[in-house]
């Protein structure tokens, strides 16, 4: 079992990704998840105080597109491959609570 | 669970700086707009209001596996415009995803700025001096929409939902304001402002009622005089300006009546009820805010160069608050009259009428009266000053010139052919005359009032003798040639 991650963020994340986990599931989570946090300790104790932050490892920026239509995708298609529709809109279960 | 229910808000009394108690209200505001793009974000579909459902949509405004974002360069350039028009500072930004599980954005993200934004360091200028600090405003896109089915439409009770991704992807900038609003009037006319820049620098038509813009509002209270911010709720749902300010009265008292009898509210958002009068609590509290930003792997950062930041600069139309006050120089009419025709756009039509030598002050009268129309697209500055010289000069009275200024916006065109279609023509001095006399030979008694009459009897005669000029000519005598006769003949 990790100490940089426990089984409750574990818990707390997967219900925020609305994800069912089974006990035995958690734990492996929790390990896979602490090793990764653990490459990132290693990282992180580098010296990297004279490196540029980088937000992409490519060196570009104002990728842009003409603000031109083009055709939207066929809607009954579309429609077709969600568990139900109708009147032209996607037909899901109740949710509860507002929207964020 | 202490949930207090103040007594529902029934109009929009302002609570002005000072609330009951010796308490001051606090107010931040977030306005989402929707930018008047042809296409989406980061794809092609299009930025439409109003078309079928689900026909603006593709593979990447529905989050399919495999999609990828493009930024959209004018969302960007408009973005960017209204920063400068805000007095931002505009920045390199990174895109970031604020991670959420909800109906409304089917890639469970929603693709927005946090810790790099666009834009930020703005402030608005109120019509009375007061400034109003922006801290932020930055470019994210719209969600998508949801519609309730069953339990009375109330999200709580809903069967099922049903929903429509037009909306999702279209391009939006969120306008973040300091908690500086102290009043409701400010924050009204805080919404009302930005409108007009939004309109002034076509960056969106904020239409409130077709959700192109919305006004979200962070309501607290504390103790006047105090400087400390206080526990604070968001309030959402919010459809006009009016409700704005209904929103925020009610909120006020709501936590007041808290801090008073049971302590600090809880942090929360919470939705306006219009019908109700009141907010109502919103997600529960185990749904705390808890979004994950990260930077956005798939958008590379923006980031202006300083020639193109000129280039807005230079491109920037005059704003309202220059145009209140190049008006006010002009013409020195009131200032809320003022301030109405900056809001309608008809103070062009106004400054060049002002410059062909028209009276200022009977200039705006007339717009702010006349010209209360939605849609005057047939009266140009040409012809409406043309108009008004008529009626300074005497050819057109000012019933006349009234009905002129009717035709006008109603099919446009030149106000003399139009005076003339009408059969206005000025009447010549001698034909006005004659009728003078007749009135005067057929009403003895009450000219003996207007000409020996006291000062009261002299003005009740005056509007007797006008009316029936008036009367007799269907309104073409001009008033002031009328008085000038009466004056003359019981001299």
């Amino acid at each position: 079992m990790s100490e940089r991650i426990s089984r409750g963020d574990v818990e707390h994340v997967a219900r925020l990704a609305r994800l069912e986990l089974t006990d035995d599931e958690i734990d492996l989570f929790t390990g896979q998840l602490g090793d990764i946090l653990e490459h990132a300790a290693d990282i992180e104790a580098l010296d990297v105080g004279d490196i540029e932050p980088t937000s992409h490892p490519l060196p570009l920026v104002n990728v842009l597109r003409r603000d031109e239509i083009v055709a939207s995708v066929d809607r009954d298609e579309v429609l077709a491959q969600a568990p139900a529709n109708e009147a032209g809109q996607f037909r899901v279960p109740p949710v509860l609570g507002e929207e964020p | 669970m202490t949930d207090f229910v103040a007594p529902a808000s029934t109009d929009d009394t302002p609570i002005e700086p000072t609330l009951p108690g010796g308490w001051e209200l606090v107010v931040g505001l977030e306005v989402h707009v929707e930018l008047d793009t042809a296409t989406k974000l980061f794809c092609g579909c299009a930025n439409q209001f109003g078309s079928e459902p689900n026909t603006n949509v593709c593979p990447t405004c529905l989050g399919l596996p495999g999609s990828l974002p493009v930024m959209n360069e004018t969302a960007v350039a408009l973005a960017m415009r209204l920063g400068r028009a805000l007095g931002c500072d505009v920045n390199r930004s990174v895109m970031a995803r604020k991670n959420y599980f909800y109906l409304d954005m089917p890639k469970d993200f929603q693709t927005t700025q946090y810790d790099q934004p666009t834009n930020s360091d703005g402030k608005i200028e109120l019509g009375d001096g007061f400034v109003v600090g922006i801290e932020r405003a930055h470019i994210e896109e719209d969600t998508g929409k949801s519609t309730h089915v069953g339990g009375g439409g109330r999200i709580n009770d809903a069967e099922y939902s049903l929903v429509d991704y037009n909306r999702a992807g279209v391009p939006l900038v969120e306008i973040v304001s300091r908690p500086d609003v102290r009043t409701i009037e400010h924050a009204k006319a805080y919404v009302e402002e930005l409108r007009g820049i939004l309109l002034a620098t076509g960056v969106s038509d904020a239409r409130m009622e077709e959700g192109s813009m919305r006004v979200d509002a962070n309501v607290s209270v504390r103790p006047h005089g105090s400087d400390e911010l206080r526990t604070r709720c968001e309030i959402k749902n919010i459809n006009s300006v009016r409700s704005l300010g209904r929103a925020i009265d009610y909120e006020a008292r709501r936590h007041i009546d808290l801090w008073t009898n049971a302590g600090a509210p809880d942090q929360e958002t919470r939705h306006w009820d219009e019908e109700g009068g009141r907010t109502t609590s919103g997600r529960s509290k185990e749904d705390a805010d808890d979004y994950r930003y990260f930077q956005e792997p798939d958008l590379v950062p923006l980031e202006p160069s300083s020639e193109e930041i000129a280039a807005i600069d230079a491109s920037m139309p005059m704003l309202p608050a220059a145009r209140r006050a190049a008006l006010l120089a002009a013409s020195d009419a009131d200032a809320d009259a003022i301030g109405i025709l900056v809001e309608r756009g008809q103070d062009e039509l106004a400054m060049v009428a002002i410059d062909s030598g028209a009276d200022g002050d009977k200039v705006v009268t007339r717009l702010v009266n006349d010209l209360a129309v939605d849609d005057w697209s047939n009266v140009t500055a040409e012809s409406f000053t043309a108009l008004i010289q008529m009626e300074s000069a005497g050819d057109l009275s000012a019933t006349q010139a009234k009905q002129v200024l009717g035709d006008l916006i109603e099919k446009g065109g030149d106000p003399a052919a139009l005076a003339a279609a009408r059969g206005f023509e000025a009447m010549d001095t001698g034909e006005l005359e004659s009728l003078v006399d007749q009135l005067i030979a057929d009403h003895p008694d009450e000219w003996s009032r207007f000409s020996r009459g006291d000062d009261g009897d002299r003005k009740k005669m005056q509007g007797f003798f006008t009316g029936q000029i008036m009367k007799a000519t269907q309104g073409q005598a001009d008033g002031k040639a009328v008085a000038q006769l009466l004056a003359q003949k019981s001299a």
